[in-house]
């Protein structure tokens, strides 16, 4: 019997190296066949060789010799006892053992199903990216090959236009030729026919005239002779001098009309320009070119009432208004950037105004103080004007005139106030809103936070109802254990409970994990419920340490 | 005045009332007023006759026969008192003179379309000679009739020359198988030439502009050139699309309205008041919505002389505006404003354009197109006027009167004086 046996412990023993969980399933037989392989070990006859044989196993392990004394046959039973507690406890280490590597061994098979669908993946997709990096070499080459052809149909129509164009040419000198030849032709009849008819002139008068008419300017014909030839050339002469007078009298004119109005556009853009006395450091090339562009301009305005126009003037002249021009658009581009600074500055701190609108309000506020000063001249004028007038009327005027801009004044500063009001307002609105902004900023992340806490808080009320949202292998094998188990209510509240700790030390960080606890459950009996937050389980395993009693 | 077969007619111009009638010996082919209003030749060109009827003198006449040497034009001089007559096949063109009886010679004119200019004052006369196939312009003082210049010029087949209204500059253009617009100087020196394309055909129509400042060139190409008198560069081209979609042009449209009859004023037998009105369309302008789209019609391309192109040109008087017709559109007249280059309105008639011309006063302008409607714009808008009067009257032309208060409306035989009211102030 042992010899049968031996193999089967042994391999029993080589068990837990495998892999195969079937081999698992071996080394933790169900209980009905352990019954039986208890008592094909030990019988009634072999008692005293599987005891000595047990011994002999437990001494090789390590653990203390189950008789009594190094001879006899007297059992040390607490002995005994105590080897069975150690196997038992040792069996159970090596379960756990096993089941971590079990686990470990799922772990590692899921990770590696995980690594290999990806890898499969990521071939196939390498595969699509492969066939459509070739489907867009082709569509490549094909567009090439297009490419090619319409240049090279674009040639062969430019080649042919170009053929065309010769043709036309040479047509055209073709039918040139062939006209100056029919011409010449016609030019002889002509000659001849013109022959011809002075030949035959008719001797009669070609004119009849009843009398002749006077000239329409009342003088008399001249004779042709040199002195009047001399005359239409000088006449011919003096026309064509006169329109090129006329004509330049109207150039001069434009030019000069053009050179005041540079002129003005000059000292406009000077004095758009800032000052150059705050910043020497950073303008002094612009000082510098302004210095000269003053003395230019003193140069071209003395020059200018000479009404001199040579090139190096004009080119002088308008030098400086391209310099000038350059400057005054930097200067807007720098005023630009500045109020869109301002603008996104505006933005974040609304308490603040934009620039803009601060430079506007003071331009208002600077024209209405203008106005409210030219208002008291006008005032003081008229009231040194009723002085001199006569006493009662002066009085009548000057309550007049004083009602009267008395009432405009208070009006005007009516609307001065309420405009002041208006401004203080929407200064006020700006602030709260930042306020109002910051609270609710603030409010917004405390609400994330309580959401993402809750999230996480319902996540592990639903672990126990089995319908587990999060896909972790690690639960679903598990749960194929439970399954491959059967009904042991021990093991599988055990299971369930060693899931539920390792289950909430994942997700739950502030509950403390203590799986090494659950057997000193099972033995000392305790109620654990406090270790645990807001879990169900302490009940359970309170009935079920009930349920173990009692079985 | 206006003749009928060998009858000349003379009426008065407010009126229309016949102060003069004379009779001629033949047909009259041609008639034309002396420069100073005192006499009218009349040319009959199958006789080789020119009569000459005085208006002050009503006995006095003149006769001018040509003899076997034909007849083919006949034109009064700016003077008023030399007529110049062209020849059968353009042999010569003879000078006579009312006042001295003596006769001048110009020997190898050439038979083109604007063959002999005078220049606005009446000073000079450019005349375009062809001798050894080339040509050659002889400019003419008229006082005298002595040549004054005689130059040659670089072109193929010289088809007309204009004087700029300032009389001091001419303009020549070549054939339209060649685009080249040449100008010279009152002496005869080359001031510039000017080409804008080689090969398709070249200039149809020139126009200078009352100032003499521009020189505008329509051509082949369905645009024109608009050339400056100080460089004699293009400044700019004005295009004649199909399709006009510039937010700034005005497009009047001209619609058929129709008529309306009153139900209780008809009668039967219709009054022929009443036909006429019935029948006759009256039409109005409408002003449609750019982008519009005109008629564009592309002519048969084997025939000679083809209905594309720029083919009508004219300044208005005051130098503002620029009217054009592009054949390859021939309803529509396009209007440009010249002082920013830009196209300002364009007309579309339901008619073929046969006519325009400018108030010689005014930037008015008359446009007939062969319906009994002449057509009048201005920068205040534009209205139709309808020929009263019963049948058709198809206007062919238009002439304004010189004050710029009337204006002639001529159909094939017909022709009706239009009276236009000066406003009141």
């Amino acid at each position: 019997d042992s010899k049968n046996i031996l193999p089967y412990t042994s391999e029993r023993k080589r068990s837990p190296t495998s892999m195969n969980s079937q081999v698992l399933r071996l080394s933790l037989p169900s209980a009905k066949s352990m019954h039986s392989f208890f008592s094909a070990f030990c019988t009634e006859e072999n008692i005293e060789q599987s005891i000595s044989y047990i011994d002999r196993e437990l001494t090789t392990l390590g653990f203390p010799s189950i008789y009594a004394e190094s001879k006899g046959k007297e059992l040390n039973l607490i002995a005994i006892i105590n080897c069975m507690n150690e196997l038992l406890t040792l069996q159970h280490k090596n379960l756990r053992a096993q089941e971590e590597v079990e686990m470990q061994h799922l772990k590692l098979g899921s990770d590696m199903d995980h690594l290999q669908n990806c890898y499969a993946k990521l071939k196939e997709q390498l595969e699509l990216s492969k066939r459509e990096i070739v489907g867009l070499q082709e569509r490549d080459r094909q567009l090439q090959s297009k490419n090619r052809n319409l240049h090279q149909l674009l040639k062969n129509e430019k080649d042919e236009v170009q053929k065309l164009q010769n043709i036309i040419s040479s047509r055209a000198t073709q039918y040139n030729h062939d006209m100056k030849r029919k011409e010449r032709e016609y030019n002889k009849l002509k000659e001849r026919l013109h022959q011809l008819v002075m030949n035959k002139k008719d001797k009669k008068l070609a004119m009849e005239v009843l009398n002749y008419v006077g000239r329409a300017d009342g003088k008399r014909g001249a004779w042709r002779t040199d002195k009047t030839e001399a005359r239409n050339e000088e006449e011919m002469y003096k026309i064509l001098l006169s329109d090129y007078e006329q004509r330049q009298k109207q150039l001069l004119l434009e030019n000069a009309e053009l050179k005041k109005v540079l002129q003005q556009m000059k000292k406009d853009i000077i004095s758009l320009l800032p000052p150059q006395k705050q910043k020497p450091k950073e303008r002094s090339e612009d000082g510098l070119v302004l210095s000269d562009q003053e003395e230019d301009v003193g140069e071209l305005n003395k020059e200018n009432m000479w009404e001199l126009s040579c090139e190096t003037v004009r080119e002088q002249l308008t030098n400086s208004i391209r310099k000038q021009w350059r400057m005054l658009k930097n200067h807007v581009e720098k005023l630009d950037n500045q109020v869109s600074r301002a603008h996104s500055e505006a933005l974040n701190e609304k308490d603040v105004i934009s620039r803009e609108d601060h430079e506007l309000e003071t331009e208002k506020l600077e024209l209405e103080i203008q106005q409210c000063k030219e208002m008291i001249k006008t005032q003081q004028q008229l009231l040194q004007q009723q002085l001199t007038c006569d006493d009662d009327t002066t009085l009548l005027l000057q309550d007049c005139y004083l009602l009267e801009e008395r009432e405009r004044l208070q009006e005007e500063w009516r609307l001065f106030r309420e405009q002041k009001k208006n401004f203080e307002k929407e200064r006020k609105s700006f602030t709260e809103a930042a306020i109002r902004l910051g609270l609710e900023r603030k409010a917004f992340e405390e609400d994330r936070g309580a959401w993402l806490k809750h999230q996480f808080l319902s996540m592990t009320a639903d672990s126990k109802s089995e319908n587990v949202t999060t896909p972790s292998a690690f639960l679903r094998s598990n749960l194929q254990l439970m399954s491959l188990l059967g009904s042991d209510p021990d093991i599988r509240l055990l299971k369930s409970a060693s899931r539920q700790r390792k289950l909430s030390s994942v997700l739950s960080p502030t509950v403390s994990p203590e799986p090494c606890q659950i057997s000193q459950y099972f033995t000392q009996k305790s109620v654990a419920s406090e270790k645990l937050a807001g879990d169900k389980m302490p009940n359970l395993w309170v009935e079920s340490d009930d349920k173990e009693e009692t079985e | 005045a206006s003749c009928m077969q060998h009858r000349l007619v003379v009426r008065d111009a407010s009126s229309l009332q016949i102060l003069q009638l004379y009779s001629c010996l033949d047909h009259i082919q041609y008639i034309e007023w002396s420069s100073d209003s005192l006499f009218i030749l009349c040319a009959m060109y199958k006789r080789g006759i020119v009569q000459v009827w005085s208006l002050e003198q009503p006995d006095w006449h003149c006769k001018i026969d040509e003899g076997s040497a034909g007849l083919v034009a006949s034109s009064w001089s700016p003077d008023g008192r030399h007529i110049l007559n062209t020849t059968e096949f353009h042999l010569r063109i003879t000078v006579w003179s009312l006042c001295t009886k003596s006769v001048s010679y110009i020997k190898y004119p050439k038979a083109c379309q604007q063959g002999v200019a005078f220049t606005k004052d009446g000073r000079y006369m450019a005349v375009v000679e062809r001798r050894d196939c080339k040509d050659f312009i002889s400019i003419f003082v008229c006082n005298n009739w002595q040549l004054l210049r005689h130059f040659d010029t670089e072109t193929q087949d010289l088809f007309g020359i204009e004087w700029a209204p300032n009389g001091c500059v001419l303009a020549a253009w070549d054939t339209c198988l060649e685009y080249k617009v040449l100008l010279y100087s009152l002496d005869g020196r080359l001031l510039s030439s000017y080409r804008a394309y080689e090969w398709p055909l070249g200039v149809k129509s020139i126009a200078w502009s009352p100032s003499s400042q521009f020189l505008a060139i329509g051509s082949f190409d369905e645009k024109v050139r608009i050339l400056n008198h100080v460089t004699w560069k293009k400044i700019t081209e004005l295009e004649h699309p199909a399709t006009i979609s510039s937010k700034k042009t005005i497009v009047y449209k001209e619609v058929e309205k129709s008529p309306t009859v009153d139900s209780e004023r008809l009668s039967f037998p219709p009054t022929r008041a009443l036909a006429s009105s019935l029948f006759s369309t009256q039409s109005k302008y409408d002003i449609s919505q750019v982008p519009v789209s005109l008629q564009y019609i592309k002519p048969v391309a084997d025939r000679a002389n083809p209905k594309v192109g720029v083919g009508m040109l004219a300044f208005s008087a005051d130098n503002c505006f620029l009217a054009t017709k592009n054949d390859n559109i021939p309803n529509a007249v396009w209007i440009w404003d010249v002082r920013r280059l830009k196209l300002s309105v364009v007309l579309e008639q339901l008619c073929t354009i046969q006519h325009f011309q400018w108030d010689p006063c005014q930037p008015r302008l008359a446009v007939c197109t062969g319906s009994s409607r002449v057509y009048l714009w201005s920068p205040a808008g534009c209205i139709v006027v309808q020929v009263p009067g019963e049948g058709d009257f198809q206007i062919m032309s238009l002439s304004w009167n010189s004050r710029g208060d009337s204006m002639l409306l001529l159909s094939k035989d017909h022709f009706c004086v239009c009276y236009l009211e000066r406003e009141e102030v």
